[in-house]
């Protein structure tokens, strides 16, 4: 059960039963969806978005405890930051989810996601959250899917 | 028989497979996904191996000594196929990489030639999407409209009322799975056609589930087609079987061409072969054919009742085990085949399922390919247990113990 719990750690298994920022966001004015068609799981992402800065950000939909915290952090973590930062928070993200090496500060309790490298079919789940903003970000689509790379 | 299921059901039979024998994540595999794919015996394995190793060579277009050894294996495995589903004869078997694709073959050859716009084809809301997207596709080429018989509730039960107003609504084909792999539900297939048969519209059983878990007999059944996957039922992938009513297969056009399938070919046009020759074009999948004939052998000496029985037991095991986790929400009902599936309101199957993996249990999360019938349900998702003749009443209650894990974990 070793690599359970260094899967589900106490901060997944928090924000999977209390998402924060859970809802719509009617000041939005951006929105994409994310969906993962292999297994049903699927999110949306509001961004209030001023001036290329993310003001606020919200999410709902559905999905595994993996799926749900990582949107849940996500939103923790964009709330203020530029797109290009945002950019950036993601590709260490992905760096830790698939390699489980963090080499920065920056993912603070993101970095309990050190574990979903162990879990290879886990990844999409991760990052599912983490497209669906992006390209609501940057204005790139409003879906995103596992099955085509973003 | 009863001499084989009497040694089967000791646990013997596990012996002979070998996948079975290992550990995965440290724990002693218990394999329930068995909907999805299951197992092979060595004497399937082996049997594939000898003909590679001794007969291999291409069938039907050489003269030479292997050649012949082959050709004769491959239709050796038809002549079997038919036996296994109840055919009147073996020209009535045709090998298809699978059940999608026999399911295809229907929907593009006896689709193509005898529905026409506004035709209605009749479906049902717990099918598999290999039955649902080949008609999404031929509905769209020929604007044909699709009806769906639906279900009664969590108990995933055709609703067999509703039945006979559909089939009058201008019916020409009613295509329907033989088993839910998402709910064990175990249709009334003979009834089912005998009700279709009556208005003359065209059936297709889909025998997925069911060709490898319980006797399965077309002409009994009294369809005019019937699907299977080879690799359901010990078998190899890559070879499925169409069973399709003889008259029928002759009227129909061709569905893929090739070589094999031909009689002349010129520049501009080809007449092609008697059924079921017309409709295997292209090298056939010989070296399968021989390892789904070892398995169909394997299956009837064991028993497909005996089978059935022990599946629906496991299942009937499990079922009343986990019913008492709170919150549970099992679907389907004890009378199904050998297939559990449940949902928590709290915990998301993908979870369950990777927790489930490191306790060394291999079980299905998702919507099964079934999408439908998960939005009738109300649900993305269930966790799927599948039972076949070499799970035991221990790995039955393996399940039901880490299942009440689980749910400790994610919600204690
Ligand atoms: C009921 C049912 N129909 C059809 C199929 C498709 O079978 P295959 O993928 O072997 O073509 C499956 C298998 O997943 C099934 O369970």
């Amino acid at each position: 059960m070793d690599h359970l719990s260094e899967l589900y750690q106490a901060v997944i298994l928090d924000h999977n039963r209390r998402p924060r920022n859970f809802g719509k966001l009617p000041e939005a004015n951006r929105v994409a969806t994310g969906d993962n068609p292999s297994c049903g799981d699927h999110f949306t992402v509001y961004l209030r978005l001023t001036d290329d800065r993310i003001e606020k950000v919200a999410f709902d939909g559905a999905g595994c405890a993996i799926s749900k915290a990582a949107a849940s952090l996500m939103t923790v973590s964009l709330m203020g930051k530029s797109v290009a930062e945002a950019e950036n928070l993601f590709r260490e993200f992905h760096h830790l989810v698939t390699t489980g090496e963090a080499d920065e500060e920056n993912l603070s309790d993101m970095a309990a996601f050190a574990g979903v490298s162990q879990f290879p079919a886990r990844i999409k789940c991760a990052t599912l959250a983490w497209h669906a903003a992006l390209n609501a970000a940057r204005g790139t689509g409003d879906k995103a899917t596992t099955e085509e790379p973003v | 028989m009863s001499a084989a299921s009497s040694s089967w059901q000791r646990g013997v039979v596990r012996a002979d497979f070998p996948i079975l024998d290992q550990a995965v994540n440290g724990h002693p595999l218990v394999y329930l996904d068995n909907a999805a794919t299951s197992q092979k015996p060595r004497a399937v394995i082996e049997a594939m191996q000898r003909f590679y190793e001794r007969d291999n060579s291409n069938v039907h277009r050489g003269i030479h000594t292997l050649s012949h050894r082959a050709t004769v294996a491959y239709e050796g495995a038809r002549e079997r196929a038919a036996e296994f589903l109840g055919a009147a004869d073996a020209s009535e078997i045709i090998f298809t990489r699978g059940t999608t694709e026999a399911i295809n073959l229907v929907a593009n050859s006896w689709g193509g030639a005898f529905l026409r716009e506004g035709d209605r084809v009749l479906l049902t809301e717990m099918e598999h999407h290999s039955n649902l997207v080949p008609w999404h596709l031929l509905a769209e080429r020929l604007k044909l409209e699709l009806l769906h018989v639906p279900i009664t509730g969590d108990d995933g039960l055709l609703d067999l009322e509703r039945v006979d107003g559909l089939l009058d609504a201008g019916v020409k084909l009613f295509a329907f799975t033989h088993v839910s792999n998402t709910l064990g539900t175990v249709n009334p297939a003979a009834e089912l056609c005998r009700r279709a048969r009556e208005r003359g519209i065209i059936t297709l059983v889909d025998a997925a589930q069911s060709a490898g878990h319980q006797p399965v007999n077309a002409r009994e059944i009294g369809c005019d087609f019937l699907a299977a996957s080879g690799h359901k039922l010990c078998g190899p992938t890559g070879i499925g079987i169409l069973y399709g009513r003889r008259d029928l297969l002759d009227a129909m056009p061709p569905f893929l061409g090739g070589g094999e399938m031909i009689l002349k070919v010129g520049l501009s046009a080809s007449t092609f072969k008697k059924a079921p020759q017309r409709f295997e074009a292209g090298t056939p999948p010989f070296a399968e054919a021989v390892g789904l004939r070892a398995a169909m052998d394997y299956l009837d000496d064991i028993g497909r009742e005996a089978i059935f029985e022990h599946d629906r037991e496991l299942a009937r095991h499990a079922r009343a085990g986990l019913a008492d986790l709170p919150g549970i929400r099992l679907l389907g009902t004890p009378d199904g085949a050998g297939i559990v599936s449940f949902h928590f309101d709290e915990i998301h199957a993908h979870d369950i399922v990777t927790f489930a993996d490191q306790a060394g249990i291999a079980m299905r999360g998702g919507h099964h390919c079934t999408q439908p019938l998960m939005t009738r349900l109300g649900l993305d998702s269930t966790t799927r247990a599948s039972f076949y003749f070499y799970n035991t009443r221990e790995e039955a209650d393996r399940l039901v113990e880490t299942m009440a894990r689980i749910h400790k974990f994610f919600t204690g």
